[in-house]
């Protein structure tokens, strides 16, 4: 469903991914780790095309699809889904009527009658309920004035809102306590089917406890490094970095 | 980003087309007798004639104000001319039937049917088509309640007792340049009276439209709501769209009597000119309202179109308890340059006001909000609270802030928010992250923004404001 060839890309003329090649089938869980800086929030802002973030060369097909021909918004129709690190607030414009726009553009894209009022406000109770937001979450602002653990729930409740094919959570375990991480990985694992595929970016292994998943690779300096299965994140917890040599040794595990 | 908001110039003007209809149209200039033809045309009496003439007397000593943080070219006053009206109109038709359909569909191209039958519900129009009022609808319903509501022009000849009494009784003819040429030249306007006790029916509203070329428009508005009576009033505008200048001089004036209130909206499209700054309107209005004791006036204004707009809805809070509202949203894109805000002169016990100022700026635009709040010595307890906010699209425009604020009464509180804002990248990101295109994405921010002046503006109208935004930021971003 996945497939990226030797990507390379920049931020700013610094070479940030260089040469990275990983193929995600449907349904599968990718879990990438990596020390600070090897570009793992990078890899989900140029596979979402955010401008600024520029790709010299490399591949990537999102359904058979050229995904970098595509603008922002229509790689997000095509089904890709990135949950942010730090959502940023949209004051005054409420939650509901975001995210009704934002899925009645997906129902668009695949052909479908748009929702009304009613059809979405029950659609994003259910949502709220799974990720434990009370409901005047859906009337407040767009992450105003929520907490760092509420704009996560709020990502997450817009994924299952949005059904998209290829979710890229960015350390949505960032800042969470135990029970906060609980729920999103509840609301992630709840999304998990034969079709839907996960890229799951983490500096930890904690989330992976919650989240098991399929594949787990190490990101260096802009490529993949190394690729195993869930073992390795307990590997990486156990040892840290050192096995990338001496220059990521002090990196934090 | 910037790339994709200096198409924010490209957007079209929906309103900017013109009408073939043949006019009466005087020849450019202005001097006393350009005034007597004006009074000779609407048929005048002698004491209406005589108040123009010392307005115009006033006027031509006074100089145009340039404080303003607006730069234009001076405005050549013998290049206007002061009267343009549909030939048809001269016969006075007594019903819509008579009226000429080319001026009726005009309205409907507008959105706006003359029609009662087609008519939002509960709206009674008073349609300004250069320099006269073309029809005012409902007015049988109105009559039943004791509400006047008709041209002013008509106004002076039906009720003189009124005009007499009231015109200039908020703004004096000699109150500012534009305001002093506006009571030489003014041609049409809307009169509303409200009887004592009276709810007003209907929301009442009037529709100015610039159609002739070289033609200002120069309208006078005069509201009165007598005790306890209460009256909601909206305005619009538009104008086609051209590479001359227009000049459009107004002056409103509100009297709120004790316990009345009048709820003032705007929502102002003249032609904003081209994205070199070519054309549009000068927007150079007075508007002014007076509260006597426990009355309310609420201004409320969307303005997203003119060239340049020099505006400062007005509130002299003279009686105890009277309470002063300005909610404003002032878009301006292109080469528009806006300065405008409001002023609160606080003269009774305990008078409040409410200033929620929203700006946004995008393209090479400059918008200034400059506001007055001032306490007089007599204002014991009096507050009052501004909010005063900015949104850059861009990074070419300009927003800024002149707030003058003037406390004679040690109890007066006076409490002032500023902020200012972008359209982050990363806002955008978000909502195009989410399958929303750029354009949406904006007019939803900007929207966002803008609630809380919205949530202010009658139900018909909150909607119509939110779309207008929406055709002025169409193409803000590529």
């Amino acid at each position: 469903m996945l497939k990226i060839s030797n990507l390379h890309a920049s931020v700013e003329e610094k070479t940030i991914i260089k040469g990275l090649d990983l193929e995600i089938g449907p349904g599968e869980v990718h879990a990438i780790m990596g020390p600070n800086g090897a570009g793992k929030s990078t890899l989900g802002y140029v596979l979402s095309g955010r401008d600024g973030y520029e790709v010299s060369d490399g591949t990537v097909e999102l359904n058979g699809k050229d995904l970098l021909d595509l603008d922002v918004e229509e790689r997000a129709r095509e089904g890709l889904f990135l949950a942010f690190q730090y959502p940023v607030e949209i004051p005054g414009v409420s939650n509901m009527e975001f995210m009704k726009e934002s899925v009645n553009a997906m129902r668009e894209q695949r052909g479908e009658e748009p929702l009304t009022a009613a059809e979405f406000l029950k659609k994003a109770k259910e949502a709220c309920k799974q990720v434990q937001l009370p409901l005047d979450f859906l009337k407040r602002g767009v992450n105003e004035g929520f907490s760092g653990g509420e704009k996560k729930r709020n990502e997450i409740m817009q994924m299952i809102l949005l059904e998209p094919s290829l979710c890229i959570l960015d350390e949505s375990d960032s800042g969470l306590d135990v029970d906060a991480l609980q729920v999103v990985a509840d609301g992630v694992n709840s999304q998990r089917n034969d079709k839907r595929s996960f890229i799951v970016v983490t500096h930890y292994q904690r989330l992976l406890d919650y989240i098991k998943p399929d594949f787990v690779h190490i990101l260096a300096d802009g490529k993949i490094v190394k690729s195993g299965d869930a073992s390795l994140a307990l590997e990486v917890e156990k040892n840290g970095y050192a096995f990338l040599g001496k220059k990521y040794e002090e990196s934090e595990a | 980003m910037s790339e994709q908001i200096d198409q924010a110039l490209s957007r079209k003007y929906d309103a900017g087309f013109y009408s073939e209809i043949e006019s009466e149209t005087f020849e450019n200039g202005l001097d006393e007798s350009v005034i007597r033809r004006i009074s000779e045309m609407k048929g005048e009496p002698e004491w209406m004639l005589e108040w123009r003439l010392k307005a115009y007397n006033a006027w031509l000593q006074m100089e145009e104000p340039e404080w303003a943080h607006v730069e234009y070219p001076k405005v050549d006053f013998q290049a206007i001319s002061y009267y343009s009206a549909p030939k048809s109109m001269k016969d006075k038709p007594k019903s819509l039937d008579e009226v000429d359909p080319e001026l009726l569909r005009t309205y409907e191209k507008l959105g706006i049917p003359l029609h009662e039958q087609e008519m939002l519900a509960g709206v009674a129009v008073d349609a300004v088509f250069d320099s006269v009022s073309v029809v005012t609808t409902f007015r049988e319903k109105l009559e039943e309640a004791g509400v006047i509501f008709c041209p002013i022009s008509e106004a002076v000849h039906k009720y003189p007792e009124l005009i007499k009494k009231y015109l200039g009784s908020v703004v004096p003819r000699t109150d500012n340049f534009y305001a002093a040429l506006n009571g030489a030249v003014f041609t049409d306007g809307s009169f509303v009276f409200i009887p004592k006790g009276v709810r007003c029916p209907m929301e009442l509203s009037t529709y100015f439209r610039i159609n002739e070329q070289n033609t200002g428009q120069f309208e006078r508005t005069l509201i009165v709501a007598e005790e306890g009576s209460y009256v909601s009033y909206l305005e619009g505008c538009t104008a086609p769209q051209r590479d001359e200048n227009q000049l459009h001089a107004a002056v409103v004036e509100l009297v709120a009597m004790d316990d009345a209130q009048i709820k003032y909206s705007t929502v102002q499209n003249w032609y904003p000119g081209d994205e070199d700054g070519k054309g549009g309107i000068y927007n150079f209005v007075t508007k002014r309202g007076i509260c006597h004791t426990n009355a309310k006036i609420s201004w409320t204004q969307v303005e997203t179109g003119s060239s340049v707009t020099w505006k400062y809805p007005s509130c002299v809070l003279k009686g105890d308890n009277s309470v002063g509202e300005f909610y404003s949203v002032a878009l301006t894109r292109g080469r528009q340059q806006a300065d405008t805000g409001t002023k609160m002169i606080h003269l009774g016990k305990n008078t409040r006001s409410t200033i929620i100022s929203k700006g946004i700026s995008a393209g090479k635009s400059n918008n200034a909000y400059r506001g007055l709040v001032q306490m007089g010595p007599r204002a014991d307890g009096a507050r009052n609270f501004t909010e005063c906010d900015s949104l850059l699209i861009g990074d070419q425009c300009g927003a800024h802030t002149f707030p003058y604020i003037e406390s004679r009464n040690p109890t007066a509180i006076v409490e002032h928010e500023a902020t200012t804002s972008k359209v982050s990248d990363e806002q955008l990101f978000l909502c195009q992250q989410r399958g929303l295109d750029a354009e949406k994405a904006v007019s939803m921010i900007v929207n966002g923004f803008c609630k809380e002046v919205f949530k202010e503006l009658p139900m018909e109208f909150a909607v119509e404001a939110g779309k207008l935004l929406e055709i002025s930021l169409e193409g803000s971003v590529g």
